[in-house]
């Protein structure tokens, strides 16, 4: 432990990726190995289950720092994280443990089986033998996973240069469903492994943003366009008779989505492709709000099954006959994709081809976007036609140029104090429009991000200064500023007081030009749903 | 029932007896000012009165001003009010105020601290009623490490980064923190250079406190010799054109806030120090209990939360608005200077 929470203190005190390779890569090196599988599993997001729940780590922690529990939910609010929150207002200690990193994850594991009495002695004994790192890492251990700065990239790269592993090979290796407590570093890291290759996904290929004009990406003609769908990119595998779905955040999701079992006779035996779950309720393609309805859920019930089914829209082909095929271009890879989902049977199987749209001018694929909505798309995708499948997110060879966001000017109503950096600063704000007769505004839509530091300052000033009720953090405005409002989707909903639930919400800009009075209606943001 | 012997209104801390304002944020006749820093020494008063030693600061930083100093301890009286000022270990010259009429007494904090820094004269606890203090830090997550131990680390940093060839960039206000760390900062390690606006408070305090030779950096300054050395600046230089001058380098902040992963995080700075001129939450609790009092008045800071816990403590506990900051200058990157600039910006109107 005390290597691993030496290894989290000089991640947490740099911010140049160069340094942060360096310190993971001498992890890699000297750490033992059972601890370098448990630093793998912890910085790639796959943690123990959560041995206690929240509340009693809280209740238990209070207890120990001797103050009232609605002091410690104040001070957690405002420092933005459970396990930063126990580490700080637990006794200081300068002590330090022994025990390595597999042992502690050891006794998490077997904690789970404790009585609640058991628990509690087993943290209280360790939060006390611990410094302050230490007993972060240990708490974060407990509460969640790990945020420090160190994507899977980077981790994977420390790796490479810890073993001489190619990075992308190690990407593989570190896919998919594997058991640090059952694992060795040999098995995972250094030895062809054959049992696992089974529902083995490949890294996703991700594509950035496109900020410069599309004529700068050079002929059309050498390019793939097709419409980028809003819904769970995931990756279906049919082997050996078998079906794995998985998500993007590497989630193992087959059993959420039970049509696609339908796939496993039909589609051939050896086939990797990459798609979107979409919604399809009446028998077309739905919004995510409709979606929403159904990743929650573990088991899914006959009733949503028939409300809202989903297909697969199928883009690319990663693995066909058995074979790798992601070095091959996408010309070649979309052509076997196209004969595999025409020689199937597929009009009985939720599943579809992602139409590739023909251009000849840029000038049309511009025309295309901006219809982008009424095809319940986000945009257009761009790939390169000559161009392999490659793992994770790189520049060059895929674009997604999304069409424009919704935009509609609404009225800030409530504000909330942020976390960390901005707990002294109101920065969460809730916005509203007007009703249909301009008499009372009704809340739409929470927003905490698109305004620069300066300007959180000065709405912060101005809502300490405005402030009409206090409601535990949240604290009432007089209604004065107008914000532009940006979003991605919308769609009605139930759920919401205004009947519309919009997707992604943030502020575009603070409109000081403009009066309450100037804000849209509830109607007027209607009008914009599809 | 009377008028408090102080009361809050628009313009700052009021005594009506004396006619007199405690750290008024808008101008006023008579001011006496806890200490230099720019949310509770404003400009514009007629008459300014403050601890001697804090008079040079402040008319570095307002200009010509009527200012008389006095001593600690030095009883003034005014219409019958008695006021006498008491050491706050804040930063050099910072104080308490203590007012006293008729055997009632109050005591106004401004900033403090609890512990000994070397730099400014300790915190005293005065006997009091009423206790008038910030709570910047109220919240038990705050807990401060020795002094000894924090400019240990700095130092070991710096000779570290010097090793790998980087220069030190560390940032603290200009006035207060800049010069506590340059006192401990370790001239053997290799050259302390300065921003102007550090450079400039300095020499200020140069004849009140001894600290180690500083080179203030100016548009002749050559990149090679800034290599390895350790240059102290104001938060606002975070990510200016000024600091490119220092690559390759790395950063650090040394404040209160730099307890929280967060603070740190979202400002991209690469290390923190955990050290501040304000109590922590033990320090407070600490010094509430040492004045004996029975009413305290939070003024800036976690106000509601530590009023709350006072009060189920049994104390009379209550929070009043005021515009007073705290160490928010070392968390939001913005200076001292650009708070002394709106100020003059928004006095015409307030005149």
């Amino acid at each position: 432990m005390k290597l691993f929470s030496e290894l989290i203190r000089t991640l947490d005190s740099t911010n140049k990726t160069t340094l942060k390779v360096e310190a993971l890569t001498h992890y890699f090196e000297i750490a033992p190995d059972k601890d370098k599988v448990w630093a793998i599993a912890i910085l790639s997001h796959r943690r123990p289950p959560r041995p206690v729940n929240t509340t009693l780590l809280r209740e238990w922690a209070t207890e120990l720092a001797n103050i009232p529990l609605w002091l410690f939910e104040e001070s957690y609010h405002i420092v933005g994280d459970l396990a930063e929150t126990i580490a700080l207002i637990i006794p200081a200690s300068d002590n330090s443990s022994d025990k390595s990193l597999n042992q502690f994850l050891q006794e998490i594991i077997e904690l789970k089986k404790l009585t609640d009495m058991e628990k509690k002695e087993y943290l209280h004994e360790n939060w006390l033998e611990l410094n302050y790192y230490e007993r972060f890492v240990f708490s974060k251990l407990i509460t969640g996973s790990f945020r420090i700065g160190v994507s899977q990239k980077l981790m994977t790269r420390a790796l490479s240069k810890a073993t001489n592993i190619d990075e992308d090979i190690l990407a593989y290796k570190l896919m998919g469903n594997w058991e640090p407590s059952k694992i060795s570093y040999t098995q995972l890291i250094l030895e062809e492994n054959e049992e696992d290759y089974l529902s083995k996904p490949y890294p996703f290929y991700l594509a950035y943003a496109l900020e410069s004009e599309a004529e700068e990406l050079g002929k059309v003609s050498e390019w793939s366009a097709e419409h980028k769908w809003d819904g769970i990119r995931s990756q279906v595998i049919i082997r050996n008779n078998e079906l794995f779905v998985w998500s993007r955040g590497e989630e193992l999701v087959t059993d959420k989505y039970p049509e696609f079992q339908a796939f496993i006779n039909t589609v051939p035996n050896g086939t990797v492709m990459d798609g979107e779950i979409l919604p399809f309720p009446k028998g077309e393609i739905g919004t995510f709000n409709d979606l929403q309805t159904r990743i929650g859920r573990k088991t899914v019930s006959k009733a949503l099954l028939e409300k809202t089914p989903v297909i697969l829209k199928v883009y690319d082909l990663l693995e066909w006959n058995g074979k790798d095929i992601r070095e091959r271009p996408y010309r070649e890879r979309r052509e076997l994709l196209k004969k595999l989902v025409k020689d199937m049977d597929a009009s009985e199987i939720p599943l579809f081809l992602s139409e590739s749209l023909a251009f000849s001018s840029w000038e049309e694929v511009a025309n295309e976007r901006q219809r982008a909505r009424e095809e319940r798309s986000e945009g257009i995708m761009l790939k390169k036609l000559d161009s392999p499948y490659l793992v994770g997110r790189k520049k060059g060879d895929w674009w997604k140029w999304k069409v424009d966001p919704l935009t509609i000017d609404a009225v800030l109503t409530y504000a909330m104090r942020g976390h960390g950096r901005r707990s002294n600063l109101f920065t969460d704000y809730t916005f509203g429009l007007w009703d249909e007769e301009k008499n009372e505004l009704v809340t739409f839509a929470k927003a905490y991000s698109g305004l620069t530091d300066a300007e959180f300052r000065k709405v912060d000033s101005w809502i300490k200064k405005n402030t009409l009720e206090r409601f535990g953090p949240v604290r009432s405005v007089t209604p004065h500023h107008v914000f532009e409002i940006a979003f991605e989707g919308i769609a009605e909903s139930k759920r919401h007081k205004s009947g519309v639930a919009t997707r992604f919400p943030r502020i575009l800009r603070w409109r000081q030009d403009k009066k309450i009075e100037d804000a849209n209606t509830i109607e007027d943001l209607k009008a914009l749903i599809p | 029932m009377n008028t408090p012997l102080l009361v809050f209104n628009e313009k700052g801390i009021y005594c009506e007896k004396a006619k007199v304002y405690l750290d008024p944020w808008k101008p006023v006749d008579h001011a006496i000012i806890s200490h230099g820093h720019a949310d509770h020494s404003r400009w514009g008063h007629k008459k300014y009165i403050t601890h001697h030693s804090n008079v040079p600061i402040i008319k570095h930083r307002l200009g010509e001003i009527i200012v008389t100093g006095k001593e600690w301890n030095e009883t003034f009286t005014i219409n019958g009010v008695k006021f006498s000022l008491h050491p706050a270990g804040h930063i050099i010259g910072s104080s308490q105020i203590r007012v006293e009429y008729k055997g009632e007494v109050w005591v106004f904090t401004g900033d403090y601290k609890m512990e000994d820094d070397g730099v400014a004269v300790p915190y005293e606890s005065v006997k009091c009623h009423s206790f008038i203090t910030e709570c910047t830090f109220g919240l038990p997550a705050f807990k401060w490490v020795p002094q000894e131990q924090v400019m240990t680390d700095v130092n070991n940093w710096w000779q570290q980064n010097r090793e790998d060839g980087r220069t030190s960039v560390l940032f603290g206000y200009s006035l207060g923190k800049a010069q506590r760390l340059l006192k401990y900062l370790d001239p053997s390690i290799g050259k302390i250079y300065t921003h102007g606006a550090i450079e400039n408070m300095t020499e200020v305090l140069r004849p009140q406190l001894s600290m180690p030779e500083t080179i203030r950096i100016t548009r002749d300054t050559k990149k090679e010799e800034l290599k390895g050395s350790m240059v102290l600046a104001p938060p606002s230089a975070q990510g200016t054109p000024w600091i490119r001058k220092m690559v390759p380098f790395v950063t650090a902040s040394a404040s209160g806030w730099m307890t929280f992963r967060g603070a740190r995080r979202r400002r991209a700075i690469d290390k923190g120090f955990v050290l501040s001129d304000h109590c922590d939450w033990q320090g407070l609790l600490q010094a509430i209990e040492g004045t004996g009092c029975e009413k305290v008045i939070c003024t800036h800071g976690y106000t509601e939360i530590f009023s709350r816990f006072l009060r189920e403590k049994g104390y009379d506990a209550r929070t009043e608005e005021t515009q007073y900051e705290g160490e928010i200058g070392e968390l939001e990157a913005k200076s001292e200077i650009e708070k002394d600039l709106e100020i003059v910006k928004k006095t015409p109107e307030s005149l």
